[in-house]
């Protein structure tokens, strides 16, 4: 069916979007009803006066009658329905739909296209698994490693009376298999890790800010002198600021970072710091600035004396964490939610109310955090509409004498991969243990 | 004098905890780590058995068995395969070709001993 014969579906389209009766328009456009009948349904021609005439009763431009969807769309429909079996029943011709439906056709096209697409990324990342020859090696590498660990360490555990010189040499065998194995799987683990986010494009914005800010190491000390003079230069030098969705976050956060630095400067932030210690809310009185800005503040600042070592998490009022700055010590989950007994979401719960916990994810017990958390709204007071809130936790590594056991408050990173049990916060089971 | 078994593999700590052990179980162990001259030491040795890695520098364990399976001193000598690619298309290949046994690494000194004991009985 050629696109001239498309003219009859598109009129009918028109015709039906406008609530107008088949004898209504045939009779202003001065033909018979059976006459407009046949038209719609693309069995006679139509051109010349009669396609003014009709145009002018619909109101429309005569073209938009007569061009409409693409060959390549009607192709593409037609690939899509001879896919899927129960398309391939539908009786409808694909350019009847295409031309009664030239919104929804492109949906499904472009739909389609996509679909195709994802399938071409999933046979690529499937061939790469299986053929890659890094890829390949790097696991036969770890595997013959775990083998030869494997092998033995059941010879020093199944042998009871070892002879010391066999005894030295396979510990000596272990040690070494354990370095390799570490770095090989390293390795693995950072091949990987590359080509998810390098190759496949698969990695999000807020992947490539968080790859951005710890590549820095959240501080930027070209800002601290030449504020926002240099953000542009920043920005065109961070490779791994890939879409524009990533560069356009990476610049809100140094705008937001300028400011910073104007309010509190570097030297006279550590200063206070070292003076008053690390509470975001004596710093915020200090520079007259909000709490979470000190916190933020807080979190910029560069490794050096008098500075600890410094994490910290925000999350939006559906409590979706939005920054994070991780920290050794204090695990953030990569996906999915996180503790709901952080006091990052008891502030969002009290909003406005300071609130300090010292907390401890390590089971061990040999490292804990002063949490300092509190949410502010980020709108503007609006009578007649209801505050947005955010929330923000600032966590400061506390040294072994700075924390007793009995003050600490013992939270996880995710349920799933939390082993606490009898948790009154556990939504979901823990792959660690078994059931809640 | 036990049974005699040549491994051929590559890494060198498998090669000494897999001789240690075959040792302790009475076996006569000889060792060798290359593909390329693999099938001329076979024939050499003339094991009663041979474990055979997969991935060898200079020539895979496929190939030294298919090579095996054409000589008639060698065509019916026990394999053992180890390898570290468990997918069944490796399987097939490996009993296609006349692999005796198929182990996908890392395996146990239990298994690989049982395995023998199946493959030549003491």
């Amino acid at each position: 069916m050629s696109q001239r014969q498309l003219t009859g579906s598109r009129i009918r389209e028109r015709r039906l979007m406008q609530g107008m009766r088949q004898a209504e328009l045939a009779r202003n456009a001065g033909i018979s009803a059976s006459y407009l009948n046949l038209i719609e349904h693309n069995r006679r021609r139509i051109g010349g006066k009669l396609l003014l005439s009709l145009a002018e009763v619909l109101d429309v431009e005569p073209s938009a009658l007569t061009e409409g969807a693409e060959t390549a769309i009607i192709a593409t429909l037609g690939e899509a329905r001879a896919a899927d079996k129960v398309a391939a029943a539908e009786k409808e011709a694909p350019e009847d739909f295409a031309g009664r439906f030239p919104g929804w056709a492109e949906l499904m096209v472009r739909r389609h296209r996509r679909v195709l697409e994802l399938e071409r990324t999933v046979e690529t990342l499937t061939d790469r698994l299986t053929h890659d020859p890094h890829l390949a090696a790097a696991l036969h590498d770890v595997l013959s490693t775990v083998t030869a660990i494997r092998s033995t360490a059941g010879i020093l555990a199944e042998t009871p009376e070892l002879e010391p010189e066999w005894r030295d040499r396979f510990h000596r065998n272990l040690n070494e298999d354990a370095k390799r194995l570490a770095e090989s799987s390293q390795s693995l683990v950072t091949y990987l890790d590359q080509d998810s986010s390098e190759e496949t494009g698969l990695a999000s914005p807020q992947d490539e800010l968080e790859a951005f800010l710890t590549d820095a190491d959240y501080h930027f000390s070209d800002l601290e002198s030449a504020g926002a003079d240099k953000v542009d230069t920043i920005l065109e030098q961070a490779e791994m600021l890939q879409s524009a969705a990533g560069r356009l976050f990476a610049r809100q956060y140094l705008d937001r970072y300028c400011d910073d630095a104007k309010l509190m400067p570097l030297n006279d932030t550590i200063a206070a710091l070292r003076e008053l210690g690390p509470d975001p809310a004596v710093l915020a009185r200090r520079f007259g600035v909000s709490v979470p800005r000190a916190m933020r503040r807080m979190a910029e600042l560069p490794q050096t004396e008098g500075v600890p070592q410094l994490g910290m998490v925000s999350c939006d009022a559906s409590g979706t964490l939005i920054f994070r700055k991780a920290t050794e010590g204090f695990a953030l989950p990569r996906f999915g939610a996180a503790c709901p007994k952080w006091p990052l979401f008891q502030a969002l719960s009290r909003p406005s109310l300071p609130i300090r916990r010292v907390v401890q994810q390590d089971m061990r017990g040999q490292s804990a955090f002063l949490a300092f958390a509190i949410a502010e709204p980020v709108t503007e007071p609006d009578f007649g509409h209801d505050p947005l809130f955010q929330a923000h936790m600032l966590l400061v590594a506390l040294g072994p004498a700075d924390w007793k056991p009995e003050e600490v408050s013992g939270l996880g990173v995710g349920c799933r991969i939390c082993p606490r049990e009898n948790c009154a916060g556990r939504r979901e089971p823990s792959i660690l243990t078994d059931g809640f | 004098m036990g049974k005699h078994v040549l491994v051929i593999e590559d890494e060198p700590n498998i090669i000494e905890a897999i001789s240690f052990i075959l040792s302790r179980d009475g076996w006569t162990v000889d060792t060798h780590s290359n593909g390329h001259d693999a099938v001329s030491v076979v024939c050499a040795k003339s094991p009663d058995l041979v474990i055979l890695d997969v991935m060898l520098p200079g020539k895979s364990g496929y190939d030294i068995l298919t090579e095996l399976r054409q000589m008639e001193t060698t065509r019916k000598l026990p394999v053992l395969m180890l390898t570290a690619r468990g997918q069944s298309k490796d399987r097939e290949l490996a009993e296609k070709i006349g692999a005796s046994r198929f182990m996908t690494k890392p395996f146990s000194n239990a298994e690989v001993l049982e395995a023998l004991h199946e493959l030549v009985p003491q």
